[in-house]
């Protein structure tokens, strides 16, 4: 925090003039060769990231006869909306189980993620607790070298883990890295503020949960984002470990229907009516998975530069 | 002092309960992150899951013959390693710098902010949304070749060509992590000295020689340091992306050695000798890091570590 703020005001110091759209005086405007060629540059590095999720979208919404029209493939601009693959894919079965147990394992995984990555990085933080050296190379050892994936599934087998919801969030439940920014954020907040509390005779957990959660809103905020998304992409694990089509969290659904284009049939989907076109609903399950993530990203991405940085300058 | 003093004798008792609030999240990491390294023993051993590490038996360095016997599935895959490697640190590495150069020369602070916001964004999803995105776009049934077919155009096929995989593994990495990449490389433009660049402007030089003598000298240090770590990976080579698409386009083009280590192990039941090429990719890992390390040192560079 305060080398980011150290250096933002820095900066300000140093490039007074430099607001937003004003170039500094010395600075001279480019050519209108140079500056259209970065117009195009940057136009076509924006489509290329807009243009698949407009036409996700867009498909996921199409009625049969747009899609028919399209000749079967995606659509640009859904004519005839319709809701009808959401309704399908929604109304029970794989897909929508799959979707529950995503998000049931988001929340509990990235509150147990939060609550250990935090104690651990209490401990780390507090100056000269015990134990807390050799600790924290244990834990700088853990961001250098990850576990081959032989080893890694004999653990959670030898722990009975297979095809349990347990062997999805345990193994990834503590991320070194998110420890070490952690300890750094607590560490840069006022150690004064503590050791007066500590001489009033507050209890360390008294001041973790008065003192230094409350500051530190901001920090577990992101990493508890950084969790959050990573429990909800999951693929890896879950390949892994779930043998059951019926545990499958989203992230199989999608590669089995979408990627695989395994047929989604009517005893998948739960509907007994006639279904949606193949094309919006394997599109829609796709919304399903983007869209949680769209909706956090304008928080996250207000803090992770921060929280970037915090790891680069003090890790 | 008697506050001092205090606090020292109350230090036992404060301290374990800091130790109890932190102990869960060091059992994970203990459990998860170190306890496999002594898995690593099946190595050894004509591993039998049904037997356990306890009960198969002690086989030296057997496992490790497909060094030396020509393995030619476990050479197919170290082949498509390294060429991926060799690609991808030709083609994937530097493009984040250029993109940043470009941002960075962006004049309005709000477009600049725009742009991150949008190209940072891919990073977020996971290999099956960004595989079923490229499918979706460039399949045979995608928008591109929906669009060719109306237009009575001939059509594009890379989706599931053998030939072209590694072209379309390429793009997709570039699609993914570029805008993320280029997080690093802004954070140390923006350490860059302003005078340096006023300097240089009354002395007459222009854009493009501000950058050429002043930002790209400056990220040297910055590049050998990521060109090193992504060297130390460099037997890694994008694991789910591969897994994902391996069916279509088939072994002799796709595998690389993380899929075979799950594909002959996990899949095909050959614990041990899996187990083995894991052992040996991670020794190699790290042998790689100090190697690179000490070149970079060779060179003038502080690199990962200091000597």
């Amino acid at each position: 925090m305060t080398t980011i703020e150290q250096r933002a005001t820095q900066r300000s110091q140093s490039e007074p003039r430099r607001r937003s759209g004003k170039r500094p005086v010395w600075m001279e405007t480019p050519g209108p060769l140079v500056q259209a060629a970065k117009a195009v540059a940057l136009g076509i590095s924006l489509l290329l990231v807009i243009i698949p999720f407009w036409s996700v979208l867009a498909t996921s919404l199409a009625d049969q006869q747009t899609i028919n029209s399209s000749g079967g493939g995606m659509v640009m601009w859904p004519h005839g909306f319709s809701l009808n693959a959401y309704s399908a894919v929604l109304s029970g079965g794989v897909v929508t189980r799959a979707m529950v147990i995503s998000i049931l394992i988001t929340a509990v995984g990235t509150f147990v993620s939060l609550a250990t990555t935090a104690g651990l990085a209490y401990w780390l933080s507090r100056p000269g607790a015990a134990g807390a050296k050799p600790m924290l190379l244990l834990v700088l050892g853990a961001v250098l070298f990850t576990p081959g994936l032989i080893p890694s599934y004999l653990v959670v087998k030898e722990f009975q883990l297979l095809d349990n919801y347990a062997s999805l969030i345990l193994p990834v439940m503590v991320n070194a890295f998110n420890v070490i920014v952690m300890r750094a954020f607590f560490q840069q907040l006022p150690q004064e503020l503590f050791e007066s509390a500590a001489i009033d005779g507050a209890s360390s957990a008294t001041i973790l949960f008065r003192l230094v959660l409350p500051l530190s809103k901001a920090v577990l905020a992101v990493i508890g984002l950084f969790y959050a998304v990573s429990y909800w992409n999951a693929f890896f694990n879950a390949m892994l470990y779930i043998q059951t089509t019926d545990k499958w969290p989203l992230a199989l659904v999608l590669r089995t229907f979408v990627v695989n284009q395994s047929a989604i049939g009517g005893d998948q989907v739960g509907s007994g009516e006639a279904l949606p076109p193949q094309l919006p609903m394997q599109m829609s399950i796709l919304v399903i998975a983007i869209l949680p993530i769209l909706l956090v990203y304008p928080f996250l991405q207000r803090h992770f530069a921060k929280g970037v940085m915090i790891g680069a300058v003090k890790g | 002092m008697t506050s001092e003093a205090a606090r020292v004798r109350r230090r036992p008792r404060r301290d374990k309960l800091l130790i109890s609030l932190g102990l869960p999240g060091a059992l994970a990491l203990i459990l998860f992150q170190y306890l496999p390294i002594l898995g690593n023993v099946i190595a050894f051993q004509d591993y039998q899951p049904y037997l356990g590490i306890t009960e198969s038996g002690w086989v030296g360095f057997s496992n490790f013959s497909f060094l030396w016997d020509g393995n030619s599935e476990f050479l197919n895959a170290l082949t498509n390693t390294l060429v991926l490697t060799v690609v991808q640190v030709v083609l994937v590495f530097p493009v984040p710098l250029a993109l940043a150069l470009l941002l960075n020369s962006l004049a309005g602070e709000r477009l600049k902010r725009l742009m991150q916001s949008v190209l940072y964004l891919p990073h977020f999803f996971s290999w099956v949304i960004v595989v079923a995105l490229f499918q979706q776009m460039l399949g045979n049934a995608g928008m591109l070749n929906t669009f060719l077919i109306q237009h009575d155009l001939p059509q594009f096929h890379v989706i599931g060509v053998p030939e072209l995989f590694k072209v379309l593994l390429t793009t997709q990495a570039i699609w993914k992590d570029t805008g993320w990449g280029t997080i690093i490389f802004l954070a140390a433009i923006s350490q860059i000295d302003q005078e340096q660049y006023e300097a240089a402007a009354v002395d007459g030089a222009g854009a493009w020689k501000r950058m050429l003598h002043i930002t790209l000298p400056s990220l040297k240090g910055l590049f050998i340091l990521l060109l090193i770590l992504r060297l130390g990976n460099s037997l890694s080579v994008g694991f789910e992306q591969i897994i994902l698409q391996q069916g279509p386009v088939g072994l002799p083009a796709s595998e690389v050695l993380d899929t075979w280590v799950y594909n002959n192990g996990v899949i095909a039941g050959n614990w041990g000798m899996s187990a083995a090429a894991g052992l040996v990719k991670s020794v190699v890992g790290i042998a790689l890091v100090i190697g690179a390390n000490k070149l970079a040192h060779l060179f003038g560079e502080r690199g990962v570590y200091e000597k």
